[in-house]
């Protein structure tokens, strides 16, 4: 039996070091009982993990591994370390980590940081303060459990003896270091301090005195800037360019034309235009005359007509359940609707820029802001036969990701012209660069057949989905999983799948598919439930009742989010003004649970989105301010997004600024409130979940105001502006 | 090329720029302050906003030549130290996101304060919907500026 008890915890032990491993970072001085830690205490600092720093002086560093692109990482990680830690806040320095793979994943996307990071970033402060607590036991000879630790102080409360955290580095450092499974985390929102209180921004000081601190305001001695014309249409080689003409512009250095490959996420074929100045290099790209070789580019877009063509189409099961074509003869209603949303840019308030220093010694060494570092060494070292290790990485302050800086081709481009010049230089994108050379969020049209039993009851819906493809293989971003609801949510369900071929590149962009069509979903959801007449919300907790089979969501934290936005909106409990209306969304996607209903006015068809109502469960929330702020930001982000589109003319898109793409303005912005269900499953991230409900939520309190059912993007297509 | 003095944040700088380079672009290139950040290039998003003689104005698209003789103020210079009323607010609020085109937010505040010390959100949105934000700050931006007319009613004087 003890023998059984001991192999037990040898597992335990065993999972904790693979589940490690398995989140990609090496925890030095944490992790294996008796390994040595990252070294003592070297001038007069004490490294015990690659997150935590104490200096003898008490200055205490933290450091932040991943990309800040606005959604509050730099901020959120170190709080989740100084909480387990037992720092004070301002206490803390946080630093920026470069690319390190000793880091595990450094990447922005998918809203992974939060799961991914919350044992390691726990583990390191925990571990940290268990040497610290041991150190302080062993000099007072009293037993390590009779000691506390916190606020940077060590405490034995019967002796009342304190020993403050840098008084005991020299010790801490020559212990043995914890087995994980030594170390108590904490996990659940009632033992925290720090964590779930409302906490700016670590970087604010420096935002609001314009500090350096963005990829393009990195600045090295002898830079020369860059700019990089691409073919308009994707994948066009370059057959001629007046280089030598270009060349003698004033302030210009060199001009140069790249062969390039034919990815579209790889380095394309352009020309590069080097000078003093940017504006130097930009002026020279107005005497730059390219003769470019097309053929290889898609001269598009006949989409809308190819997609009518496919509608009635028989197209590709994707999944069957039940009887759809019985039970659908069988309803006593059936409704039926085709939704249409378009191509949308991720328009970046920073373009996409990167600087680049190629050493004569074949070191490379870049300042970008990126996403995800690592894929973008991989592209280079691929791209250009440099060894991964020959590639430094330095991670700047991102202005806005949504998914673009997943793509790497800004950072090869500068990579390339740096080697070709020998001279440090800061590749910078224009605005309509960056719009005309983007990894659009593809559209789609989605055909919806539903039946509704006597009692009001979803019993068939049948969906004939028509999206992107290139060669044959849906495009990035246009993907859709036929196990997402409303299967497995209704006793007869199929999904069917029609694909158009295109050459323009697509990519993930915030909440990638979910962002687009939870829309569409949750829009028919409103005309099936006035169709069965019974109220949105409770033809929505009628839908989360019961799962056929595994269940696509989690029913329980759904409907709750969904009961907490319709009450704290007073959902059918206020009566509401004449051209005022209500309307409301669920969704799930990337570990989290959002809820929106949201409250509009019309004046026409003009129409003032006022106040939106939001409950999210992703668990414990970490920063408040930066939760709050990545769900007021992803509502404001989904009403601008349903007034934008790209099209595209002649192979290229049509817009290429933001006097032809106008983001949603001050004035246009809805009050938004916030709420969190804060449970004790294991935190999820923010960055994508409330995006996708807000866009249905608004749309059907449009309908409730207006009698306009909007069942295309953007909204001016059904004659609605905001 | 032209010479041209420009005053920024209370101190004259000559540099040589040709006669269309925007003052941005000698502020971020020629005189390496970075605060000032590009990103439309026409005039059109409001990211690139300095002062003029206290007055919010699109950098990208004004000639620097055309600058002389006028006092600029970028975000470096409105309070370096960064206890201006409106930067105070900003950061109480948190309102930054990814923050890039938070200066032009601020300085944009800050001339609304100073002509008009108690906004309300009309005014607030009418004042700030020259600036783009792609994060949807907007409602903090409110909330913070009127958090910003209460810190300068504190402090006794105009923001």
């Amino acid at each position: 039996m003890k023998q059984h008890a001991e192999q037990m915890r040898m597992d335990r032990r065993d999972f904790l070091k693979v589940s490690i491993l398995a989140s990609g970072a090496l925890l030095i001085g944490v992790g294996r009982k008796g390994s040595p830690q990252a070294g003592g205490v070297e001038n007069d600092v004490w490294k015990p993990n690659l997150y935590v720093r104490i200096e003898t002086d008490g200055t205490i560093t933290i450091v932040s591994k991943n990309p800040e692109a606005g959604q509050g990482v730099k901020t959120a990680f170190p709080m989740v370390v100084a909480e387990c830690l037992g720092v004070d806040w301002q206490n803390v320095t946080v630093e920026q980590a470069a690319l390190d793979d000793r880091y595990g994943r450094q990447a922005v996307g998918g809203s992974r940081g939060t799961p991914d990071g919350w044992d390691d970033l726990r583990i390191a402060g925990t571990g940290a303060r268990y040497l610290l607590t041991a150190a302080a036991a062993s000099e007072w000879g009293v037993p390590m459990e009779e000691c506390t630790a916190g606020k940077g102080v060590v405490i034995h409360e019967a002796s009342g003896k304190t020993r403050r955290y840098e008084s005991l580095l020299e010790i801490a450092a020559a212990l043995p270091v914890p087995d994980v499974s030594e170390l108590k985390l904490k996990s659940r929102p009632a033992e925290f301090e720090l964590l779930g209180t409302f906490v700016p921004g670590v970087d604010n000081p420096k935002i609001v005195t314009g500090q350096p601190l963005f990829g393009c305001d990195t600045r090295l001695p002898g830079m020369l800037y860059a700019i990089y014309e691409k073919c308009p249409g994707y994948g066009g080689r370059v057959r001629k360019a007046n280089v030598d003409q270009v060349r003698k512009l004033p302030g210009v250095t060199h001009a140069f034309v790249v062969d390039g490959g034919s990815d579209l996420t790889g380095l394309l074929p352009g020309v590069a235009i080097v000078a003093k100045t940017w504006w130097a290099a930009q002026s020279a790209r107005k005497h730059l005359r390219v003769d470019w070789d097309t053929s290889h580019a898609d001269a598009t877009a006949d989409y809308d007509r190819q997609a009518r063509a496919l509608r009635d189409a028989a197209g590709e099961t994707l999944r069957t359940d039940g009887d759809v074509a019985g039970a659908l003869d069988a309803a006593s209603t059936v409704v039926e609707a085709s939704y249409y949303y378009p191509f949308v840019s991720h328009a970046n308030m920073e373009p996409q820029n990167c600087t680049a220093l190629y050493h004569d010694s074949g070191r490379l060494e870049l300042w970008a802001p990126t996403q995800n570092p690592k894929g973008g060494r991989q592209l280079i070292a691929e791209t250009m036969g440099i060894a991964e290790d020959d590639i430094h990485v330095n991670l700047t302050r991102i202005g806005g990701g949504f998914g673009r800086r997943l793509r790497h081709d800004f950072m090869v481009e500068a990579a390339w012209i740096a080697r070709e010049t020998r001279r440090p230089v800061q590749l910078q994108w224009s605005r309509e660069d960056d719009m005309r050379h983007d990894f659009y969020r593809p559209a789609a049209w989605h055909h919806f057949k539903a039946g509704v039993d006597r009692n009001g009851k979803m019993i068939a819906f049948d969906h004939h989905f028509v999206t992107f493809a290139r060669n044959g293989e849906t495009v990035s971003g246009a993907g859709l999983s036929p196990d997402h609801y409303p299967a497995g949510l209704v006793p007869n369900f199929r999904l069917r799948q029609s694909l158009i071929e295109t050459n323009v590149p697509t990519g993930p962009w915030r909440s990638p598919g979910h962002s687009a069509y939870c829309w569409a979903y949750q829009s028919f959801f409103d005309e099936v439930a006035l169709a069965a007449e019974t109220d949105p919300l409770e033809f929505r907790l009628e839908l989360l009742a019961k799962s056929y089979g595994k269940p696509p969501l989690d029913l329980a934290r759904t409907s709750a989010t969904l009961a907490l936005a319709a009450e704290k909106a007073g959902w059918g409990r206020r009566a509401l003004g004449p051209n005022r209306g209500m309307g409301m969304g669920f969704h799930f996607d990337h570990g989290g649970f959002v809820s929106h209903v949201a409250e509009v006015v019309a004046d026409g068809s003009n129409i003032r989105v006022e106040k939106v109502y939001s409950a999210a469960d992703v668990g414990p929330i970490i920063n408040l301010s930066g939760a709050r702020n990545q769900v007021e930001g992803a509502v404001t982000d989904a009403l601008s997004t349903a007034q934008l589109e790209i099209t595209f003319e002649n192979g290229a898109a049509a817009q290429s600024n933001f006097n032809d793409y106008d983001l949603l303005r001050i004035n246009q912005a809805p009050a938004i409130e916030c709420h969190f269900i804060q449970s004790d499953n294991s935190p999820t991230g923010l960055g994508e979940p409330p995006f996708a409900a807000a866009t249905p939520a608004i749309a059907n309190a449009i309908f409730a105001a207006t009698g306009t059912r909007i069942r295309e993007l953007p909204f001016s297509r059904s004659g609605i502006s905001i | 090329m032209s010479q041209v003095t420009l005053r920024i944040n209370g101190q004259a700088h000559t540099v040589d720029v040709p006669s269309d380079m925007p003052l941005l672009w000698a502020l971020r290139d020629l005189l390496n302050m970075t605060g000032t950040k590009y990103s439309c290039g026409i005039g059109t998003c409001g990211t690139c906003t300095v002062l003029v003689d206290g007055v919010p104005m699109r950098s990208c698209v004004m000639p620097a030549i055309s600058m002389a003789g006028v006092e600029i103020t970028t975000i470096e210079g409105l309070d370096p130290q960064g206890n201006h009323p409106v930067q105070k607010a900003w950061n109480d609020e948190d309102v930054p996101q990814c923050g890039y085109c938070q200066g032009g937010q601020i300085l944009t505040a800050s001339a609304l304060l100073e002509r008009n010390p108690n906004p309300d959100d009309q005014d607030i949105d009418a004042a700030m919907s020259g600036v783009l934000c792609r994060c949807g700050t907007y409602s903090r931006i409110r909330k913070a500026i009127r958090r910003a007319a209460k810190y300068a009613a504190e402090q006794g004087g105009a923001a």
